[in-house]
This record gives C-alpha cells, sequence and structure tokens, in this order.
C-alpha cells in the first residue's frame, strides 16, 4: 500500500493516454457499428492490391479499403455503407467488379449491413455494457456493505475496459461485435480478481480487528497474489492459443481478452483496494455491528 | 476424517454418465449427405426410400447409408463427388417428385440416432451458408387494416344517406395516428352517423367532435388492436419466406422472428444469393375469380381466341388451361386465414376472409351455385439476367391458377376447399397464405460465408481448442502435481458437461462460441486454483492433510460462488441483449460458469474425497 502512488500515476497515465487516443483518433469501427459492406475474396493468382481498387472506384464504389489478407489471392475489401441500396445489388457489382480483374474469383465471405442495423447494434452495445456495470455495482454493494469497495471495484471495472478501447484506438484494430464481447467478459473476469481479493480483505477484518485497516490491505492482497497471478497464467495460456490459431476472425476478440486480463490483474493488485483504502475503509464498514459487539461482551 | 455423502457421489457420477452419452455423438464427424424431400412436402415412405437406394446403386453411385429423418431421406457419402454425382442423378430422375438439398449428415451410430441423440448444430461461420436480415414494414400492415375501416365507413353511410365530407385513414407520424377520420357536412345527423358507423367501426375507440366546418368523427384503433395487427403482419412474413425457403430444397433452414418487425433467414450450405434472393423476394397476393363456364378453355387456349371479359390461364396446378372472368371478388389481403384440415369428404382447407369480401362473395355464390370458382396466385419478383455483359434486372410477373372448385352452396367469409389430397390441403393452406401476404419486407443485412471459409474456421477453433486445453494440462499438473492432475480430469469433465448441455439444447454452435468454450476452461480452473491456494495455506500452518482439504474447499467457496456470479451477470446481459454469434458466445459462457461451478465444487471434492478420505492415515499432500 506504501508504493500506491506510484501505481495511481502508472493508471493515470494510461487511462490518459486512452482515452486521448479515443477522442482524438477514434476507434476504427467495423461495419458491425457502420454499416456497409465486408468482403474476402480468394483469387486463383496473386493479384495486385492497386488494381483491384482501380477496379472497385470504376465500378461506382466510393473510397473502397482494399488489403491483402493472410497471401497475397486473399483480399479483404471494405466500402463505406450507400444509402439507397440493397445487399443483392452492391452484391452484384462487387462481383462483377471484381471477375473482371480475375475471372476465377470466389467470395469467401461478404457481409453486408444496412446503416441502420449497424446504428441499433451500436446502441445495444452501448446498453449491455451499462446493464453489465450497473448489475455488477449493485451485487459489490449489496455483498461487501460499503460503497467504500464497491468504488474500488467500480474503478477497476472502469479501468479495464478503457485501457482495451485505448489499445483498439491506438492500433486502429478493426472493432467489431466481437470485440464488445470481450470488453464484457472482460469487465466479468476483472472483478472476479477484486472480488476474490475484497472476500479476503472480508475475511482478515473478521479475524484481525485491531490490524490497521492498510496493513490488513497488503496481508490480504499478498495471500491471494499467487492465486491471482496462477488463474491468469492459466487463462493466459487458453486465450493466447486463440490469438494464434483461431484465425483472423477471432483476432480483435483475443487481443481485447489478453489487453484485458493483464490491465484486470493489475488494477486488482494495485488499484481497486488502494483506492477503498484512501477512501477510509477500515473494518466497521465490512462488518457494522463489529464495534459495538465488542463493547457489549462483558 | 475427509467425508462426502454417498447420494453426492452417486448423482455426481449419473450426471457424468448422461453427460458422456449426449456429448457422444459430437465426436464422430460428418460426412457429406444429400437430403432428399418430396415436393409436395409429405413424408418420404420406407419403399420409397428403397427405390430410391436402388436407383442409385443402379447407376453406381456409392453411398454409405441412407434413411429416413423426419420425413426426408438422408443419404450420406464418403466424399464430395459420390454426393454430387447422387445429387445430379436424382435430380434428373426425380426432377417432378423431390427436392433435394446438398448437406451434412453426422456419422453417429445408429443406436444413438434412434435415441434421438445428436451432435450440435454448426452455425453459419462454421459450416458456410447465408444469413438475411429482413426489415417488415409493420406500419404498411396497418394502414391496410385502416383502409380496410374507411372503406367500410363510407359504405355504411351512403347505406344510411348520410352525407359525408371526407373519410380518410389517419396512419403513423401524425398527431393522431392509427385512425379513420370522417368529417360530416354541417347540417348532417351526428347521432344517425354514429349509429351507422357502430357496426363496421366495431371495436374502436371513437370520439366525436363539432368543428367550424361541420363535425368530425374519429375512430381509432386500440394499443392491442395496433399490435395485433403488427404480429399478424410478422406472422404472415415468417409463414411465407418458411413456405419459400422449402422451396429452395435448403437442410435445416432457420426463419424466426428478431426483434418487434425482423425476420432473419438462416441458410446453410447455400452460395447463390442471388437466385434466393429472388425466390424469397417475391411480393404475392391472391385473387378469387369465377371461371368463364360459357366458353372452352381448351378451344381458347389452342386458336388463342379469348372471349371478352375472360382471362386465359395456360399455368395451372391441376394440367389443364382455364378462362376465368376478369371481375375479382376476394384478394389476398382480404384474406384473413387459411388452414388444412379435415372434413367429412376428406382433407380440405379452411377459407376465412374479411367482413368485405364475405359480402362480396355471399352475393357471388347465391348467384353462382353449382359453378366453378378459381383461386389465383399471383407474384411479383426481379429477375436478373446478363445481357451483353450488363446485368439487367426486370419486374416479373407470374400468374397461376393453383386452385378450381365447384361452387357447391351459398356461403360468405367463412368456407373449406374441399376434394383435395392431405399433402395438396396443406400446401394449397401455405400458398393461399403466402398470397395473402401484402406487407413489405426488405433486406437490410446480408452475411455469406463460404463452405471453404467455414472449413477453416472449424479446424483453426478446434485446434486453438486442443493446443489450449493440453496448455493448462501441463501447466496444472507440473505446478499442483496429483492435485493438478484431478483439477485436469474436472475440466474435461466440464468440457463434456458443456458439450452435453448444448447438444440438448440444440443451440447452433459458431465460432465465438468455440472461443466461449476455449475461455471456459481457462476460467474454470480459476474455482480448482481457488481451493488448491487454500489448502496448501491450511497445510502451512500444520493442520493435518484431510483437515486442510475440507477447510480449503470451504472457505474458498465464497469467493468462487462472488467471483463467479459477477462474471455471470455479464454473460447474462449479453444473452439477453446479444444477437447472432454474441449471443451464441453468451450462452456458452454462462453455461460454462454453472458446469465448472458443478464439476469444480462437487466433482473434485468426491474425487479428492475418493483419493484422501475415510480412516486413511495420510502423511502428505502431493500439492
Amino acid at each position: 500500500m506504501a508504493t500506491r502512488k506510484v501505481w495511481y500515476t502508472l493508471s493515470a497515465v494510461l487511462m490518459i493516454v486512452s482515452l486521448a487516443s479515443f477522442f482524438t483518433r477514434g476507434l476504427n469501427l467495423a461495419i458491425d457499428f457502420t454499416g456497409g459492406v465486408s468482403a474476402e475474396v480468394r483469387f486463383p493468382r496473386a493479384v495486385n492490391v492497386d488494381d483491384v481498387r482501380a477496379r472497385l472506384t470504376a465500378t461506382g464504389f466510393h473510397e473502397p479499403q482494399v488489403q491483402n489478407f493472410g497471401s497475397s489471392r486473399d483480399i479483404a475489401i471494405r466500402l463505406p455503407p450507400e444509402a439507397k441500396q440493397t445487399a443483392a445489388e452492391v452484391r452484384a457489382r462487387l462481383e462483377a467488379a471484381l471477375k473482371s480483374a480475375d475471372p476465377g474469383v470466389q467470395v469467401a465471405q461478404l457481409d453486408v449491413v444496412g446503416p441502420q442495423v449497424g446504428n441499433e447494434l451500436r446502441v445495444s452495445a452501448i446498453w449491455a455494457l451499462f446493464f453489465t456495470l450497473l448489475g455488477i455495482f449493485l451485487y459489490i454493494a449489496f455483498r461487501f456493505h460499503t460503497w467504500r469497495l464497491s468504488l474500488g471495484a467500480i474503478f477497476a471495472v472502469l479501468h479495464d475496459p478503457i485501457l482495451v478501447v485505448g489499445f483498439f484506438s491506438l492500433t486502429q484494430m478493426s472493432f467489431d461485435l466481437a470485440v464488445v464481447a470481450a470488453i464484457l467478459a472482460v469487465i466479468g473476469y476483472s472483478l472476479n480478481d477484486t472480488v476474490v481479493v475484497f472476500d479476503r480483505i472480508r475475511e482478515r477484518f473478521e479475524t484481525n480487528r485491531r490490524s490497521p485497516p492498510d496493513v490488513v490491505l497488503d496481508q490480504s492482497i499478498n495471500q491471494t497474489l499467487s492465486r491471482t497471478i496462477m488463474t491468469k497464467v492459466v487463462t493466459s495460456i487458453v486465450v493466447v492459443a486463440l490469438l494464434f490459431l483461431g484465425g483472423p476472425v477471432l483476432k480483435g476478440f483475443s487481443a481485447a481478452l489478453l489487453i484485458g486480463i493483464i490491465a484486470g490483474t493489475y488494477s486488482s493488485i494495485y488499484i481497486s483496494s488502494a483506492i477503498a483504502l484512501d477512501f477510509g475503509l477500515t473494518a466497521e464498514h465490512v462488518f457494522p455491528t463489529v464495534k459495538k459487539a465488542a463493547f457489549e461482551q462483558p | 476424517m475427509l467425508e462426502y455423502a454417498r447420494w453426492k457421489h452417486v448423482l455426481i457420477a449419473v450426471v457424468l454418465l448422461l453427460a458422456l452419452l449426449f456429448a457422444l455423438p459430437n465426436f464422430f464427424g460428418e460426412d457429406p449427405a444429400l437430403q432428399v424431400a418430396r415436393k409436395d412436402h409429405n413424408p418420404v415412405a420406407a419403399d420409397a426410400e428403397q427405390a430410391l437406394e436402388a436407383f442409385l446403386r443402379q447407376r453406381n453411385v456409392h453411398f454409405v447409408k441412407s434413411y429416413i429423418d423426419s420425413g426426408r431421406v438422408m443419404v450420406r457419402f464418403a466424399n464430395v463427388p459420390d454426393q454430387l454425382a447422387a445429387r445430379d442423378a436424382v435430380e434428373e430422375q426425380y426432377k417432378g417428385t423431390y427436392i433435394t438439398a446438398l448437406s451434412f449428415a453426422p456419422r453417429t451410430p445408429e443406436v444413438l440416432r434412434m435415441l434421438g441423440l445428436r451432435p450440435m448444430p454448426l452455425g453459419l461461420d462454421l459450416r458456410g451458408g447465408l444469413y438475411l436480415l429482413y426489415q417488415v414494414d409493420v406500419n404498411a400492415a396497418v394502414n391496410q387494416a385502416l383502409e380496410g375501416y374507411a372503406q367500410d365507413a363510407r359504405r355504411a353511410l351512403a347505406a344510411a344517406n348520410i352525407p359525408v365530407k371526407d373519410v380518410t385513414a389517419v396512419g403513423a407520424g401524425s398527431d393522431k395516428p392509427y385512425s379513420v377520420r370522417i368529417v360530416l357536412p354541417p347540417d348532417a345527423d351526428l347521432k344517425a352517423g354514429r349509429d351507422a358507423l357502430a357496426a363496421p367501426l366495431q371495436g374502436l375507440s371513437i370520439s366525436a367532435e363539432s368543428l367550424a366546418s361541420g363535425s368530425a368523427i374519429t375512430a381509432t384503433l386500440t394499443t392491442a388492436q395496433i399490435r395485433e395487427r403488427q404480429d399478424y403482419a410478422i406472422q404472415q412474413n415468417i409463414q411465407t419466406l418458411r413456405n419459400r425457403v422449402n422451396e429452395l430444397g435448403v437442410s435445416e433452414p432457420i426463419v424466426q422472428r428478431q426483434g418487434i418487425d425482423r425476420i432473419n433467414v438462416q441458410l446453410p450450405g447455400v452460395q447463390n444469393s442471388a437466385e434466393v434472393k429472388d425466390i424469397l423476394g417475391r411480393v404475392a397476393t391472391l385473387e378469387f375469380r369465377l371461371e368463364d363456364m360459357q366458353n372452352n378453355a381448351i378451344e381458347a387456349a389452342q386458336t388463342g381466341h379469348v372471349p371478352l371479359g375472360s382471362k386465359l390461364y395456360n399455368h395451372t396446378r391441376f394440367g389443364r388451361p382455364v378462362l376465368l372472368k376478369r371481375e375479382v371478388i376476394a384478394t389476398g389481403d382480404q384474406l384473413t386465414n387459411a388452414t388444412s384440415g379435415q372434413s367429412q369428404e376428406g382433407p380440405a382447407v379452411n377459407v376465412k376472409l374479411d367482413a368485405r369480401a364475405g359480402e362480396n362473395m355471399l352475393r357471388t355464390t347465391r348467384q353462382n351455385v353449382n359453378k366453378r370458382m378459381a383461386v389465383v396466385l399471383i407474384e411479383k419478383r426481379r429477375e436478373s439476367s446478363e445481357v451483353g455483359g450488363q446485368k439487367v434486372s426486370r419486374e416479373v410477373t407470374d400468374e397461376q391458377v393453383i386452385n378450381d372448385a365447384t361452387i357447391r352452396g351459398v356461403f360468405s367469409n367463412n368456407f373449406q376447399i374441399t376434394g383435395l389430397g392431405a399433402g395438396e390441403a396443406r400446401e394449397l393452406a401455405l400458398l393461399l397464405r403466402s398470397g395473402s401476404l401484402a406487407t413489405v419486407i426488405y433486406e437490410i443485412e446480408e452475411r455469406a460465408v463460404g463452405p471453404s471459409l467455414g472449413r477453416d474456421n472449424i479446424d483453426k477453433g478446434v485446434t486453438a481448442l486442443i493446443v489450449g486445453m493440453a496448455g493448462v494440462f501441463v501447466f496444472m499438473a507440473i505446478y499442483y502435481k496429483t492435485f493438478g492432475l484431478v483439477a485436469d480430469l474436472v475440466l474435461l469433465a466440464n468440457v463434456v458437461l458443456l458439450t452435453a448441455l448444448l447438444s440438448m439444447m440444440r443451440a447452433s454452435l459458431s465460432l465465438p462460441g468455440i472461443a466461449g468454450i476455449i475461455l471456459t476452461v481457462g476460467m474454470a480452473v480459476d474455482a480448482n486454483v481457488l481451493i488448491y491456494e487454500r489448502i496448501r495455506e491450511e497445510l502451512r500452518k500444520g493442520v493435518s492433510p484431510q483437515a486442510a482439504i475440507r477447510a480449503g474447499f470451504e472457505t474458498a467457496f465464497s469467493a468462487i460462488s462472488d467471483s463467479n456470479i459477477t462474471a455471470l451477470i455479464a454473460g447474462v446481459v449479453l444473452w439477453v441483449l446479444g444477437t447472432g454469434p454474441i449471443r451464441g458466445f453468451a450462452v456458452v459462457l454462462t453455461l460454462g460458469i454453472a458446469t465448472s461451478m458443478f464439476t469444480s465444487l462437487m466433482g473434485s471434492r468426491a474425487l479428492l474425497t475418493l483419493m484422501y478420505g475415510g480412516r486413511r492415515k495420510i502423511a502428505r499432500l502431493s500439492i
């Protein structure tokens, strides 16, 4: 607990960088949220990306993003939403343009999302985030009787997703629905650590009422440290397996999980209990009847 | 002393055995298969299936197995070329009788299949296929109902000789939405007007006001009526889409409502989206018309000379041309229901029309008993073709006479069409319902995944799962020695249990779902770690091994339950608010938390009690 100023500073810097990047650079939102067309196509031979882009522009697509993906034969295409077009027409035009580059082209994946669906998905993602946070706050406040611990948990809960979002903003990795799902899972699991530490704090306060709070908190964190690290190492093993073997679809999802897990481990060890302490957490807050009971005993 | 109640051991053993049984079908893999269904939706008979097998043998097409599954024949093949050869042969030979669809069939042994055990269905991202999301214009459906009321009101006022200035249907988006507004001139008798309107506007909430230019009566649809009308429009569209999807012959298609006014359609294995959408996007209506009995339809078809006031239909469901009078008795949007059922004369279709069409029908049937009446299904669709390298799309109208029957008596809005086979009746009811689809649907989202990409996704997901699990197993065994191996067994049981639950729920597995399973493996370790760390702590305090195990489980419980509940909150929110693959992830995550609580709290305790329990003297634990 003595070194907590250092960790506060580190967290503050990381969060400021994340938020600054989020507000200036924004996120590279996938078509799940913006609407538009996203396609993955496979050519029989290597093709020139610029040539494909030129052909798409010539067919009347505005600002097509064309990238190699995996190999020089695989191409990922992204098109902004067009208001008055049905998915069928877009598909027909896209296929015609690609066939003019090479008739043997195969469309491996094609997603067309209308702008209105994109909007709704964005709104429902925000609601999901809101309800998850709300549910967790209420649960912690109910279980641990004190807003001081709740506040620590709230902070940890905000801290981790902000860092994940910051990472996605800085790297400009595609931010899609799966990433939102990963962030919600991160919120759930990051709390997991915090809750285990809090559980131990509660227990230590119960057995050691005389010890000063900062000693109790340090003891609690140290006693749960091996568990915290052990669990995170094991979880990281599977998430790293997903990141490297799960293929491009799960890349963003597993990257978000990994960043979230690292941030979550850090915040539950160094930040969440420290905040509770700075807001004056003592044994009485966790056990409101402790003091009274002590006096009444003959 | 370490003990665990015997009934708990039994419970765990039973649960795990059942789980193993339900999870079993997932481990056999899939073969390419051909699904053969009858065009008229009747189930395929056993002898027809035998005939099909004989036919394939005669054509020298090798197949592994063929069987009847929910009324359709499934033929399994060792490889894709055999599958394609069989499809071509069957299509050529049985063009009129069967529709075929390429699919995959599980290699599950017959015994398991008979027990109704099936593997988890695979999502579109793993199998390849087409996902479409349609928006239904529910307001148009409500407006249509209002137009109907407006028409009735006009008719009723005219019949009662009440002068009218204006009758309008007011749709959504105005200050008095979903209402019919009737304006009467200043000298009109408002009370008489209200009386006249009581019958046609029954059920609507009616209010009157006097204006400078006369008096106005406003009849508003209640919220329940609006809701009912919207639901009806959605149900109709779902029915129609199902009907058309069946026509495509896709295996295991999904057509379901999403939210208030959306329908999502999932077609596994479908690649050509243009063709599919031509069929799904058709706009259909019906017309009930009298047959022209004075003239000979066959003669008209041969000479090309069609009598005035009639129209010739060559394209009919029953093979002969008919001449129909041009007057329309009732149209599809006036049809409120059509169901197949039984009558004294065998299978029949019960048809219900709205009141206006009923009046018309009553008038017509009174004058035309023993004459014939026909039903025409009119479908509009867009057809695209290539003309000189350019894609041209134009609107095509298909008109088909789907039924032709003798009017046996006088009836109005409720009648039966008889003289059909059971399959025919079902199909006619479907066709009638699909023709009553008058609301517009439009596509707002499309996602297509190629079959090879689907394969890739499965392979990648499974590799990640195996590698991730192996990593965890080795790590746990090294760090916690014997107890680590116990944790590994418990983890394995957890994956089996989760697989069994997902198979039982028939929840389709998507790539995020596989990710959920992998994540569950990582997270399920947590409970074991919490318990083991506690046991180590107790041992350090000098407590005896058995007491340490007991204390470990007891003290770790509150931390395990608290931490799982917070994760559960996130899982449930995602389950409720998510759609598609995200919901798949949430389902797995939520179930995974539940199964891991069970296996790590009960399963590992039972196992450790078996190993270290009773009155044995244990010097030290390998942890």
